[in-house]
C-alpha cells in the first residue's frame, strides 16, 4: 500500500502553469491539446507568460486564448501572421505566436505567411498540420494527402480536381526571412519531446530577435480522419510522415549556437 | 513483494474531469499498468486508470503525460521510502 | 496668422495623422492614394513609428486590427477595391470593439472602374459593408485643410468609442493641392486598460469577437447599437451657407459640395436663393437639420458623385412629399457647376411664385 501524497512527492510532471484550468474542448485523442501543453510548457521554462500574446486563428483552435492564462486575441480566418506582425511591431516586448491549422496557415492565409516569413517578422507560428478541416467537419485541406477521403474529396482526393498536397516547411525554408523552420510531430512520446523542443527553439529565436520562426507539428485529428486516437497515431506515422518528413528546414548560423547553448545548459 | 528498485516508487494521478478515455496513455505505457476503466467520468467518458496491482512498476517516465492531450496526467515521485506496511 | 503651407489632401490626410498621434500605418499601393502611403514610408520611421507596406489590403486591415488591439493609434489608407477587400477585416474591428482610422479615397467604380475621383462606396462605407449589425462613423471632408483636420478628428471619434471610423474622400481631394495650416500635435492620448500589453500585474486581457452561444452573443450586439445610439445623439457634424432665406436646397458632401458651393454662387448671382446644405457626418447622418428645412423649404437638390446613393438618405429626412432632384456623374467623371445650376434653373422655372 503506498501513500499517494502529491504535496510531500517530487513533481516529474504536471499541468503547465499557461494553462487555464478548465478542460479542452478538444475530440478525444487530438493532437491540438499536446500542442497547447507544450506551448504553455514553453512559455512557463521560458518565464515569459507577462510577455506572451496567443494570437488565434480561426479553426478547431479558434478560442484558444481561453485556455492560455496569459493575453491574447483572435484574428480572421488566415490573418494571424499580420495581426501578430502588428503587435509585435508596436510593442517590441511582447512575445506573439500565432497557433494556426493546415486551412488557416495553408490556405486562405497563405498571402500572409509568406510574406511575415519574407519579412523575417520577429514572432512564432506554431502550424498544426492534421491534413483536414476539423471545425467544420472534415474537407479537403491543402495538405489532404492525394487518395485521402475527405468529406469535399468522396472519392479520395484527385489531383485533377484538387491539386497536391502543400509542403509549407519546404517552401517557407526557402525564403531569407525565417530564422528557425522546422517540422515535428506528435505521434508518440519521443516525438512529442522532440516537438517541444523544436516548440522552446523557436521562441528563443524570437526573444533573441532573430526573425521569424515556424514549426510546424503534424497532428492526429481522430475524428475526421475516422481513426480511433491510438491508431490514428499509427495512420500518422504510416502516411504524414512520408508526405511530410520531419526535420529542421532552416536553421540561421544564430539559431544553431542557440541549439548548442541549451545542450551545455 | 520484492523491494522497488529505487528508493522512492512513482505514481501517476489522472484528473478524471480531463480525461477523455482517448486511452493514448494506455498504448504508450512502457510498463503497460495503464487500462480502460470500468466506469466513466461526468461526461460519460471511459477513463484510463493504473491497473491496483502493477502501481508498483511505475518508473516515472512521464510518457502517458506526454502524449496526453489534455494535460490530465501528473506524473509524481515518492520522496520518502514506502510506509512499513508495504515493504 | 498662423503659418499655411500648399498640400495636396492625400498629403494632408498623413500629416493629420502624424500630429493626431498615429503610431502605426499599414497601406497597399493603389491610385489615387499613393502619395499617403510614399509619405508615410519617409515620416513614420522619422517620427520612431511603424510603417509596414503591406502584401494586399487583406493584410493591412488584419495589421490595423494588430495594432489596435494592441492600443496603439493606427491608420490604413486605400481606394476603392482596397475598401472592398478590407470589408471582413473592419467588420471584425466593430466586433472587437477596436478603435481605427481607414481612410478610403474612393475613385470610379464599380470593378476596376478607374482612378477618377468618386462617391460611389457611400452605401458600402455608411451602410456597413462587411457582416453583421455594426456601424461605421463616416467623416467627409471637402478640403486639404479638412483632409487634416477630420483625420485628427477620426482617431479621437475612433478611440471615444472604440470603433473603426472611416474618413470618406476621394481622388479629387486627394490630389488636389491647397493651402493647409498646419494643426498643433496632439499630446495626450487615452490609456486603454483594455489592450494586449502583455499580463503583467493584471488578469489576462483577451480580444474577440466571437461567441459560440447567441444568447450570449447578443447582449454584445446590444452594446454596440446603444453605442451607434450616442454616437448618432451627439456627433452629427454639418455646414450650413445661405439656408436662412433659401427656396431651394442644394445637399452634397465631399468634392461635389465643392461643386455645389460654385453652383450656388452663379444661382445667387442670378437672383436665385439657393442654399446649401453639406453634411460633414455620414453617419451619423444629419436627418434632423434636414427635416427642420423641410418645413420650410420645398425644394432639394442633391448633388453626387454616385448614381442616387446619398440621395436616398436626403429623401429618408425630408419626406417623400417633397422634392428632390439628383444632379450628378459617376464612373470617375467630375460634377461640373454647370451641370448643377442647368437643374437648379430647370427646379426653379416650375416653382416660380411658390
Amino acid at each position: 500500500m503506498t501513500l499517494d501524497t502529491p504535496e510531500l512527492d517530487t513533481v516529474l510532471y504536471h499541468k503547465p502553469e499557461a494553462l487555464e484550468d478548465y478542460p479542452f474542448h478538444f475530440c478525444p485523442g487530438c493532437g491540438h491539446g499536446i500542442v497547447f501543453r507544450l506551448i504553455a510548457e514553453v512559455i512557463d521554462e521560458l518565464k515569459i507568460k507577462e510577455r506572451a500574446v496567443c494570437v488565434a486563428s480561426i479553426g478547431c483552435t479558434v478560442t484558444s486564448y481561453h485556455y492560455f492564462n496569459f493575453d491574447g486575441l483572435e484574428s480572421a480566418h488566415g490573418r494571424a501572421p499580420a495581426v501578430a506582425t502588428a503587435i509585435k511591431r508596436c510593442r517590441p516586448n511582447l512575445v506573439p505566436f500565432t497557433y494556426q491549422g493546415d486551412g488557416d496557415l495553408a490556405a486562405i492565409g497563405t498571402a500572409e505567411i509568406v510574406h511575415a516569413c519574407a519579412r523575417g517578422e520577429n514572432i512564432t507560428t506554431i502550424f498544426a498540420n492534421n491534413a483536414i478541416y476539423g471545425m467544420t467537419g472534415g474537407q479537403m485541406a491543402p495538405t489532404t494527402l492525394l487518395g485521402m477521403y475527405s468529406t469535399s474529396t468522396p472519392g479520395g482526393r484527385q489531383p485533377s480536381r484538387a491539386g497536391y498536397p502543400i509542403r509549407v516547411c519546404e517552401m517557407l525554408s526557402t525564403l531569407d526571412g525565417p530564422a528557425y523552420v522546422a517540422r515535428v510531430s506528435v505521434h508518440n512520446p519521443a516525438a512529442v519531446r522532440k516537438a517541444k523542443q523544436a516548440i522552446k527553439l523557436a521562441f528563443r529565436a524570437q526573444l533573441a530577435n532573430l526573425g521569424m520562426s515556424l514549426v510546424e507539428v503534424l497532428s492526429p485529428c481522430p475524428t475526421n480522419w475516422r481513426v480511433e486516437p491510438v491508431k490514428a497515431m499509427d495512420w500518422l506515422v504510416e502516411h504524414l510522415l512520408p508526405q511530410y518528413p520531419l526535420g529542421e528546414y532552416k536553421v540561421i548560423p544564430a539559431v544553431a549556437d542557440l541549439k548548442k547553448e541549451s545542450r551545455r545548459a | 513483494m520484492e523491494a522497488p528498485q529505487h528508493s522512492g516508487s512513482s505514481y501517476i494521478v489522472i484528473d478524471a474531469e480531463r480525461c477523455k478515455g482517448c486511452h493514448l496513455c494506455v498504448s504508450v505505457c512502457p510498463k503497460g499498468i495503464i487500462a480502460p476503466a470500468s466506469y466513466t467520468n461526468q461526461k460519460g467518458y471511459i477513463l484510463a486508470e493504473v491497473i491496483a496491482a502493477k502501481a508498483q512498476e511505475c518508473t516515472g517516465c512521464t510518457a502517458c503525460a506526454l502524449i496526453c492531450p489534455d494535460a490530465a496526467i501528473s506524473v509524481y515521485r515518492h520522496s520518502r521510502v514506502l510506509s512499513p506496511a508495504a515493504r | 496668422m498662423p503659418k499655411k503651407i500648399l498640400m495636396a489632401g492625400n498629403i494632408a490626410i498623413a500629416e493629420g495623422a502624424i500630429l493626431a498621434g498615429c503610431q502605426a500605418y499599414f497601406g497597399y499601393p493603389i491610385t489615387p492614394q499613393n502619395e499617403l502611403l510614399e509619405h508615410m514610408a519617409k515620416r513614420m520611421p522619422e517620427e520612431g513609428r511603424v510603417f509596414v507596406q503591406t502584401e494586399s489590403e487583406l493584410a493591412a486591415i488584419s495589421m490595423l486590427y494588430g495594432a489596435a488591439a494592441a492600443g496603439c493609434r493606427a491608420m490604413t489608407s486605400t481606394s476603392s477595391p482596397g475598401f472592398s477587400l478590407q470589408q471582413e477585416g473592419i467588420s471584425y474591428m466593430a466586433g472587437a470593439e477596436l478603435p481605427a482610422v481607414l481612410v478610403n479615397v474612393m475613385r470610379g467604380g464599380p470593378g476596376l472602374g478607374n482612378i477618377g475621383g468618386a462617391q460611389g462606396d457611400y452605401f458600402q462605407a455608411t451602410k456597413g459593408g462587411g457582416h453583421g449589425d455594426y456601424r461605421l462613423i463616416n467623416l467627409a471632408p471637402a478640403s486639404a485643410q479638412e483632409m487634416m483636420d477630420l483625420t485628427m478628428l477620426a482617431f479621437e471619434l475612433a478611440d471615444k468609442y472604440r470603433n473603426p471610423v472611416v474618413l470618406l474622400t476621394d481622388g479629387f481631394l486627394g490630389q488636389a493641392m491647397e493651402p493647409v495650416i498646419i494643426r498643433q500635435p496632439v499630446t495626450e492620448l487615452p490609456d486603454k486598460p483594455w489592450a494586449i500589453t502583455g499580463a503583467a500585474g493584471r488578469p489576462k486581457n483577451v480580444i474577440n469577437s466571437f461567441e459560440m452561444e447567441p444568447a450570449n452573443f447578443q447582449p454584445r450586439v446590444s452594446l454596440l447599437l446603444q453605442k451607434f445610439e450616442r454616437i448618432k445623439q451627439n456627433e452629427v457634424r454639418y455646414q450650413g451657407i445661405h439656408l436662412d432665406d433659401a427656396s431651394l436646397v442644394i445637399v452634397a458632401y465631399g468634392s461635389a459640395s465643392r461643386s455645389a458651393l460654385t453652383a450656388l454662387k452663379m444661382a445667387r448671382q442670378k437672383g436665385l436663393r439657393v442654399g446649401l446644405l453639406r453634411p460633414i457626418t455620414l453617419f451619423p447622418f444629419p436627418y434632423q437639420i434636414l427635416a427642420d428645412l423641410a418645413q420650410k423649404v420645398s425644394d432639394f437638390l442633391v448633388a453626387e458623385l454616385s448614381s442616387g446613393q446619398f440621395i436616398e438618405d436626403v429623401k429618408l429626412a425630408v419626406g417623400l412629399d417633397k422634392r428632390v432632384e439628383l444632379a450628378s456623374q459617376y464612373g470617375g467623371v467630375p460634377l461640373a457647376p454647370e451641370t448643377i445650376l442647368e437643374t437648379i434653373e430647370r427646379m426653379s422655372k416650375v416653382t416660380i411664385g411658390r
